[in-house]
């Protein structure tokens, strides 16, 4: 890399990414901790012909930038837990018409108002449950700026490949830590750009009629195809459809597409996995604590080590067990009651030397705590 | 053109029951959009849930049928990444007034150019019969057995003071004046709002007892006058028809347009 040095927020790192991606339209709705990217959207997207807008809710920002994406825009909303319960309408939408659009939930604490300016981990489960009606869904995550950056792009090329709503899960520590970062150079990273359909005007197309690879291309709206766009179960015109058959493969495809690539999507870091007798499984800012206590321990001799997850949905179940494979003890540290820990024990053989490590108090979990648990989970006392 | 090459006539007939005015609003539609000489694939018609979003799936240009209420935030999306396209955006009055209700009026405030249409019946017509706020006082509805207390709200009043530069009136039983104020709302720069009052025999009309659809087209007849004319005076109780408001203000797509231009420079 030898692009620009910066020190800045992840919220900031965000942003940038979004830009270096090609984002073209932002609505959003201010709401802590997210709230930087909405401000700096506002100013940075005009400068380069981009369009901003600050609309009346978290309702009307997704239904905004499902339209705006609909004429070829890349398009990207953010917020925090309270305005993500909001948008999961709108997400389920964008699932079902195949949407591409990019939504990014920086993490505080919850339920309800919660804890606006802490940080959380607590909508893993959001992100993955939060729709109505069986679903599959991308949900990425990063520890550090450098991978907030990557992640981001990550998730406005998943969305164009696979026409599908990717989620940014960030947290509060992720969003306002400042910390370097080298923005990449025009084309170090690759850019996935919108698959536009080479049929002719007057020949008809089908926006939902998949290629051999799976993949549909797409006719913007002003374009020469005039097409329908539904949240109702549609035919291969986008026209909606009860036929059993219609339904059924319908389902499948929106499943299949994002299931059947989950190795493609994986992304992960590890931290002396190779040897470890006890693994710890982390993300996002506690991937941190993780990896600051691991490094530690190292250099006490202890076998431990860590596999960080940027991926959380679909879950990298057989990444996980491979990796957790000659563990004693495997323990995932994470800021919720055990949301990534039930996917753990789901994916992993021995289930039953999985153990949370966590915190809900709205306090960064720190190195000492997840050393003191890894203690009590030995036996071996605080 | 002839009308039937503004519609997917493999889709009809229409779902709608004998006798309901939404057929007339699309026809007013395509005569008006006829008649303005527009391009099919210059226009994007937004819609939400209900009887009248159907209408969406029965006309050929781009068609966006979306979720309840939330028409017009899709259509705002649309329009500020291709203001150059013309938006119709079609609701029923649970639909934008309800469930839309705030959707509604920030589209009103920001006056972006588009044409949103409130197909008024009165009554939720594809759940079966529940009421709206449309509906009114004293109203029978499925969902107000010993009769309706909610107040309701006014369309026109309410899109004048939310700031809406184009308001007006029509009904489906003034099938001439229809395509003439629909026209005229698509061609003002910045946010329209029709209200087309449309008869639901189904039921509202089967609930509050009002007759045969002849009997409640002749009501739309008979109970509603120009505006400023003569009955009204005399007759308080009629409603007014025609168009309300008609003025300039700062279109959005072209203010942004100028925010654009300010921040390359820098400013």
């Amino acid at each position: 890399m030898g692009g620009e040095l910066r020190f800045v927020q992840g919220n900031e790192t965000c942003v940038e990414a979004a830009l270096y991606a090609g984002l073209d339209f932002f609505a959003g709705y201010p709401i802590t901790p997210s709230t930087e990217i909405a401000e700096l959207m506002s100013s940075r997207l005009p400068q380069r012909g981009g369009r901003f807008l600050q609309m009346e809710d978290e309702i009307a920002s997704i239904c905004a930038i499902i339209g705006a994406s609909l004429t070829g825009s890349k398009v990207m909303t953010a917020t925090s837990g309270p305005g993500f319960s909001l948008m999961q309408e709108g997400l389920g939408y964008a699932i079902m018409a195949e949407i591409p659009c990019v939504i990014v939930d920086v993490q505080r604490g919850g339920p309800s108002t919660g804890l606006p300016t802490k940080v959380s981990q607590g909508d893993i489960n959001q992100a993955r449950w939060g729709i109505h009606g069986d679903h599959a869904i991308v949900a990425l995550t990063a520890s550090n700026h450098q991978d907030v950056f990557s992640i981001t792009v990550d998730a406005f090329n998943f969305s164009e490949t696979y026409r599908t709503p990717v989620i940014l899960l960030f947290d509060e520590v992720i969003g306002h830590m400042r910390e370097r970062l080298e923005v990449p150079e025009p084309g170090e990273i690759h850019l996935v750009e919108r698959l536009k359909t080479s049929v002719r005007e007057g020949v008809d197309y089908h926006p939902y009629l998949q290629r051999e690879d799976g993949r549909l291309p797409m006719s913007d709206f002003g374009g020469v195809h005039r097409y329908n766009v539904t949240g109702l179960f549609h035919d291969m015109w986008g026209f909606p459809s009860e036929n059993p058959r219609v339904v059924h493969e319908l389902m499948r495809h929106l499943m299949d597409k994002i299931e059947n690539h989950v190795d493609k999507m994986t992304r992960y870091r590890e931290y002396f996995v190779e040897d470890a007798e006890v693994l710890l499984v982390s993300y996002g800012s506690s991937a941190r604590s993780s990896l600051h206590m691991v490094t530690d321990r190292r250099q006490h001799g202890e076998k431990v080590g860590l596999l960080e997850l940027q991926t959380l949905w679909p879950f990298p179940s057989a990444l996980v067990r491979e990796k957790a494979r000659n563990a004693e003890y495997v323990v995932v540290v994470e800021m919720n009651m055990g949301q990534v820990l039930q996917s753990v024990k789901a994916s992993v053989e021995r289930p039953e030397r999985v153990f949370l490590a966590n915190r809900v108090d709205g306090t960064l979990i720190t190195p000492i705590d997840i050393r003191n648990i890894l203690r009590l989970i030995q036996g071996k006392g605080v | 053109m002839a009308v039937r090459d503004y519609i997917r006539e493999r889709f009809f007939p229409h779902i709608w029951c004998p006798g309901c005015g939404h057929g007339i609003v699309l026809n007013g539609l395509v005569r008006a959009v006829d008649h303005l000489g527009l391009k099919k694939n210059d226009i994007v018609m937004v819609s939400g849930i209900g009887c009248s979003s159907r209408i969406a799936g029965y006309l050929d240009f781009h068609t966006l049928h979306t979720i309840h209420g939330r028409a017009l935030a899709f259509a705002i999306g649309v329009k500020m990444s291709r203001p150059d396209l013309t938006l119709l955006v079609p609701m029923g009055d649970g639909d934008a007034l309800s469930i839309g209700g705030n959707h509604f009026i920030h589209a009103c405030r920001r006056n972006i150019d588009m044409t949103a249409i409130v197909m008024n019946n009165r009554v939720y017509g594809m759940t079966g019969g529940q009421f709206s706020p449309l509906s009114g006082h004293g109203t029978m509805a499925t969902t107000a057995p010993y009769s309706n207390i909610d107040q309701e709200f006014d369309v026109v009043t309410l899109a004048t003071a939310a700031g809406a530069t184009f308001v007006a009136r029509a009904t489906a039983y003034h099938v001439q004046q229809l395509p003439d104020i629909l026209e005229e709302a698509i061609r003002h720069k910045g946010f329209s709002v029709v209200e087309v009052m449309t008869p639901c025999p189904t039921y509202f009309g089967r609930k509050n007892k009002e007759g045969s659809v002849v009997k409640m087209m002749d009501n739309l007849k008979t109970g509603t006058t120009p505006i400023g004319s003569k009955a009204k005076q005399e007759n308080p109780s009629l409603i007014e028809r025609g168009i309300f408001v008609k003025k300039e203000m700062p279109e959005y797509c072209a203010e942004y347009q100028k925010i654009i231009e300010r921040a390359m420079k820098g400013m």
